[in-house]
């Protein structure tokens, strides 16, 4: 495991300033042309090293069948699934998913109970793995790597991609050992370096304001929606590029709502943010893509404002107006 | 029975009275085991009450029912449960975690299952056979010591165990062995999933979210099946005495038989597990076998009281313990 | 506080600027090392309980059946069939040594047949009166009682039967009062101590097991006009029959393997009698006895208690068995 390659730097010290960030980030992502060849990359062949000295030859956002519904050119494709299929057992969950989700935005995934969404969000950090007897084809790639083949570390790749779960889970332990459990199982000891740490993530998680007196409270003692955004801040600890939210805001009431759709905003800038969510004005007010599932298929994908004013499915229409679902 | 409405009214009186019959029946039953167990406690204190004094704790056995004593019982019984505890404990959890967390369901997770739920009920005798063969007699490997020189002291280990703390202790860590699996079992799958899922999902490995997340969270239970299989333990007397373990003896193992001993001979510590022992219950049982009725009712009662005293403390730390922490935690 | 203003004291917003250099390929690491480790160590403990099972099964099989030159085992000296129908056992007599378990087996089924007498009903009538009838408070005292007696030391229940039952209740009514001839070790105090210690274990299995009735069945027969004796006696304990049978062969089982209470209360005499008020020995008290006193290892004597011992087993490990297997279809019945 690489847990020393990218855990060891102090956050402090290997996080320039804001100001001299957006220019690295312009060398390591050099704005790629607009080069429509959809599903170019095959299979797991390039390296992390290869696929970023060679930017503009990446894919664009194709968004699956539609691919002409590319919402922003600009941006390189985070994750990458092409003719997945899901299977629990033999009842297959999930066929034929076809969906480039791009980087640093915020994809909502919509559609009617049991139609695979959850499952397809598990899949992307595997946390199906975990279900017994559960089965996937197709290829699903993050940053142009296969995370199904065969020699990929699970627990790299979780950290990697942070998952936030319907129901708040915080750990019975004080608010800092929460924020603090990714880090430290990564090898992280030194309280010198997780003090500042555990700040940052409650700070972007906008909570720090409300527990930063008793961060050696228990973390059960926190309201519902603060125990979310706890569990946001304790996925951003772990330095991951995605995050997966599994309706994270379906037990919530109204006022904790608005707060985690707003720190979604924030998140977005430095984040890939796949959201799961039955909520469709949610999914209008935070999401910039939205995918529209149905019996375990992807119906259509697109912009958030094309797919909800003017949707290309006719099953899509029917949901998104309440017709049924 | 008729079905015509009249009857029916007119068997509800006698069914109500049949039905405060069966009320009344179940509630006596359920009374007269308290009344038993007041019965049992009643007569036991009566019966020790003159013997109970501070020397009956501090004096070793004799002859003479005046100076009896429980002194080489009670230190006997702490080593043996110590020693048991140390050995059945880390052993049950870890088949616990095993059977709970990395076990798949296919048939030999469900023949280890069974054959631990079959183990729970042989009979305690049963474990005192096992014991006496593998451990006391080691299969019958010819008999010689081993002397560990360590410097400081020597440590004698006699092979095969023979009758020693360390054979006793084997013999009930194995018989409480399934009990703690199964007690341990029950706790880790009252941890909610969603608790191991959010560690995983933070890039734990299975062994970080179960000694971190999950083991934690299911210590109370763990903690208060454990006390109640040793408490068990505490009170066997059917496997000790197979084993063969002294009735009579005026030392404690290891020859520790006060703090002084132990601060001017620490190094006897190391001696203990290779040492002779009584235990508590197997006193009581040689005092009932003993011919003078002082002995058989009286030194015997004063024996169970003190024991049911332990037990008693034990039974209450594993309620308050399950009190305390059912409190403190709610998912 | 205002959600709209996330601190502006963040001092850096961002996750993307530590490149990653790493790839998610798998790499040897002591960390997996450890924890491939840990999983066998894990396997290992579980295993420790397979190992016992098949050690028992070995040692008894040793002495009693297993036979290769230079060790003659007990079946190999008496026949099954003398074992198994003689109606005399006396290992100890020299020289006049008889093998017939059917003395001892007697004794087991007196002892276990009062305490069935006594334990299964009151266990069930408990259990049905914790679950159906009793109050909160009533609940909190009977619980702990219970509790307490299942968990009171077997050497305690043989002191009650020897010192308590015999002389103050077994005496003085029946050969006080109808003139029987009463010993003074003898099955019927052990059964009933025995009974005593068995009927917490019966009610608290059968609770479980009357609490996993669904509730909808009970609100079904009031539904129909039932009285409460009506849905307890005729609705929930026969939708829990197989469940309740189940914790009666627990128990039984239970009251065969005790050794203590009737070892001090029945005596040590194997009698093949019936009669509840003589002395008898049980298989349990009989390897008790012997055992204590130092048997010459691989003399006949010694290797009958492994036959005993390998009865007993069998007899109690066929009783859990079927238990747990009805049990087991009762859970799948009701979930």
């Amino acid at each position: 495991m690489s847990t020393e390659q990218h855990h060891s730097p102090t956050p402090d010290s290997d996080r320039p300033p804001s100001v001299g960030q957006a220019s690295q980030n312009e060398q390591r992502f050099p704005q790629p042309e607009v080069t429509p060849m959809p599903n170019a990359v095959s299979g797991s062949t390039g390296s992390l090293e290869t696929r970023r000295s060679a930017g503009p030859s990446l894919p664009p956002p194709t968004l699956g069948a539609a691919a002409n519904a590319t919402p922003d050119a600009k941006r390189t494709t985070k994750i990458q699934t092409q003719d997945m299929g899901f299977f629990y057992g033999t009842h297959q969950a999930l066929q034929k998913i076809t969906l480039n989700i791009p980087e640093r935005s915020v994809t909502a995934l919509i559609g009617p109970s049991g139609c695979g969404k959850s499952t397809y969000l598990r899949s992307l950090n595997r946390m199906n793995d975990i279900i017994e007897g559960t089965r996937i084809t197709g290829t699903v790639l993050l940053d142009g790597e296969d995370i199904y083949a065969r020699d990929v570390d699970v627990v790299e790749l979780r950290k990697r991609v942070g998952m936030v779960f319907q129901k708040s889970t915080p750990f019975p332990k004080s608010i800092f050992d929460n924020i603090a459990f990714g880090p430290r199982i990564a090898g992280v000891s030194s309280m010198a370096t997780l003090t500042p740490l555990v700040e940052r993530c409650l700070k972007q998680a906008a909570l720090w304001n409300e527990v930063k007196d008793r961060l050696k409270d228990s973390a059960l003692a926190l309201s519902g929606g603060q125990q979310q955004r706890l569990c946001i801040a304790r996925a951003l600890a772990t330095n991951p590029d995605v995050l997966l939210m599994d309706e994270p805001a379906s037990a919530l009431d109204p006022g904790s709502t608005a707060r985690i759709e707003d720190l979604i905003d924030d998140l977005r800038k430095n984040y890939t943010i796949v959201i799961v969510t039955h909520n469709m004005q949610q999914a209008a007010r935070v999401s910039e893509l939205t995918a529209f599932f149905c019996m375990g298929r992807l119906v259509e994908v697109g912009r958030t404002k094309q797919l909800f004013t003017n949707p290309k499915e006719k099953e899509t229409e029917d949901y998104i107006t309440g017709r049924f679902g | 029975m008729s079905q015509t409405p009249e009857n029916f009214s007119a068997n509800l009186a006698w069914r109500h009275r049949q039905g405060w019959l069966f009320a009344a029946a179940c509630r006596l039953a359920t009374w007269a085991s308290v009344v038993f167990l007041a019965i049992i406690l009643l007569v036991i204190i009566a019966q020790a009450w003159p013997r109970l004094t501070l020397g009956f704790l501090t004096r070793f056995d004799s002859y003479k029912p005046e100076s009896a004593g429980m002194l080489a019982g009670i230190l006997g019984s702490f080593w043996l449960i110590g020693f048991t505890a140390a050995i059945c404990v880390p052993i049950g959890i870890g088949a616990a975690i095993y059977l709970e967390e990395y076990a798949r369901s296919n048939w030999v997770t469900r023949f280890i299952q069974l054959n631990i739920s079959n183990l729970a009920g042989v009979p305690s005798i049963v474990f005192g056979i096992l014991g006496f063969t593998a451990f006391v007699r080691m299969f019958g490997l010819p008999r010689n010591t081993i002397v560990l020189t360590l410097g400081f002291a020597d440590v004698r280990i006699p092979l095969p165990f023979g009758r020693s703390v360390i054979a006793g202790a084997l013999t009930l860590a194995l018989l409480c062995l399934p009990v703690v699996i199964i007690a341990s079992q029950e706790a880790l799958r009252s941890v909610p999933a969603s608790l191991r899922h959010a560690a995983l999902a933070l890039g734990a490995t299975k062994w970080q979210t179960i000694s971190r997340q999950v083991l934690p969270a299911a210590m109370p239970g763990i903690l208060t099946g454990v006390i109640l299989a040793l408490s068990r333990a505490l009170g066997e007397t059917a496997p000790l005495a197979v084993l063969g373990a002294a009735f009579f003896i005026t030392f404690a193992p290891g020859r520790i038989n006060s703090a002084t001993d132990l601060g001017q001979h620490p190094d006897r510590l190391l001696q203990v597990p290779f040492d002779q022992f009584t235990a508590m219950p197997l006193q009581i049982y040689n005092w009932v076998n003993e011919q003078s009725r002082d002995f058989q009712q009286q030194v015997s009662a004063a024996g169970i009281v003190v024991l049911l005293v332990i037990l008693v403390l034990m039974n209450g730390s594993a309620i308050l313990i399950r009190q305390h922490f059912q409190r403190k935690i709610r998912w | 506080m205002n959600a709209g203003s996330p601190t502006p004291a963040v001092p850096t917003l961002t996750a993307v600027d530590a490149p990653r250099s790493s790839s998610l390929k798998r790499r040897f690491s002591w960390n997996g090392a450890y924890e491939k480790c840990i999983r066998i160590v894990l396997l290992c403990c579980a295993l420790v309980s397979v190992i016992t099972t098949a050690a028992i099964v070995f040692v008894l099989l040793y002495e009693s059946v297993l036979w290769f030159p230079g060790h003659t085992p007990f079946f190999g000296k008496v026949s099954l069939i003398e074992f198994l129908t003689a109606s005399q056992w006396t290992p100890q007599f020299a020289g006049n040594q008889h093998f017939g378990i059917m003395p001892l087996i007697c004794g087991t089924l007196l002892t276990t047949v009062t305490a069935g007498a006594i334990g299964l009903p009151m266990g069930l009538a408990s259990a049905i009166y914790l679950s159906e009838y009793a109050s909160p408070q009533a609940r909190s005292v009977l619980k702990p009682s219970l509790e307490l007696l299942a968990g009171i030391p077997t050497v305690v229940y043989g002191y009650i039967g020897l010192f308590f039952l015999t002389p103050m209740l077994i005496k003085p009514v029946l050969s006080g009062v109808f003139g029987l001839s009463v010993d003074g070790f003898n099955a019927l105090s052990g059964g009933i101590v025995v009974g005593m210690m068995i009927m917490p274990m019966v009610a608290s299995l059968s609770e479980d097991v009357l609490r996993a009735v669904p509730s909808s069945l009970r609100e079904a027969g009031y539904a129909l006009g039932a009285t409460k004796y009506d849905v307890s006696a005729k609705i929930i304990v026969p939708s829990a029959l197989s469940g309740i049978i189940a914790s009666f062969l627990l128990a039984l089982s239970r009251a065969i393997g005790e050794t203590m209470a009737v070892a001090i209360a029945c005596g040590a005499r194997p009698q093949l009698t019936l009669n509840p008020l003589r002395q008898i020995q049980t298989m349990t008290s009989f390897i008790v006895n012997i055992m204590q006193g130092d048997t010459p290892v691989g003399s006949i004597e010694y290797q009958s208690l492994y036959a005993v011992a390998l009865v007993l087993f069998l007899i109690t490990l066929t009783m859990n068995y079927v238990s747990q297997w009805i049990l087991r279809r009762y859970r799948e019945a009701y979930q």
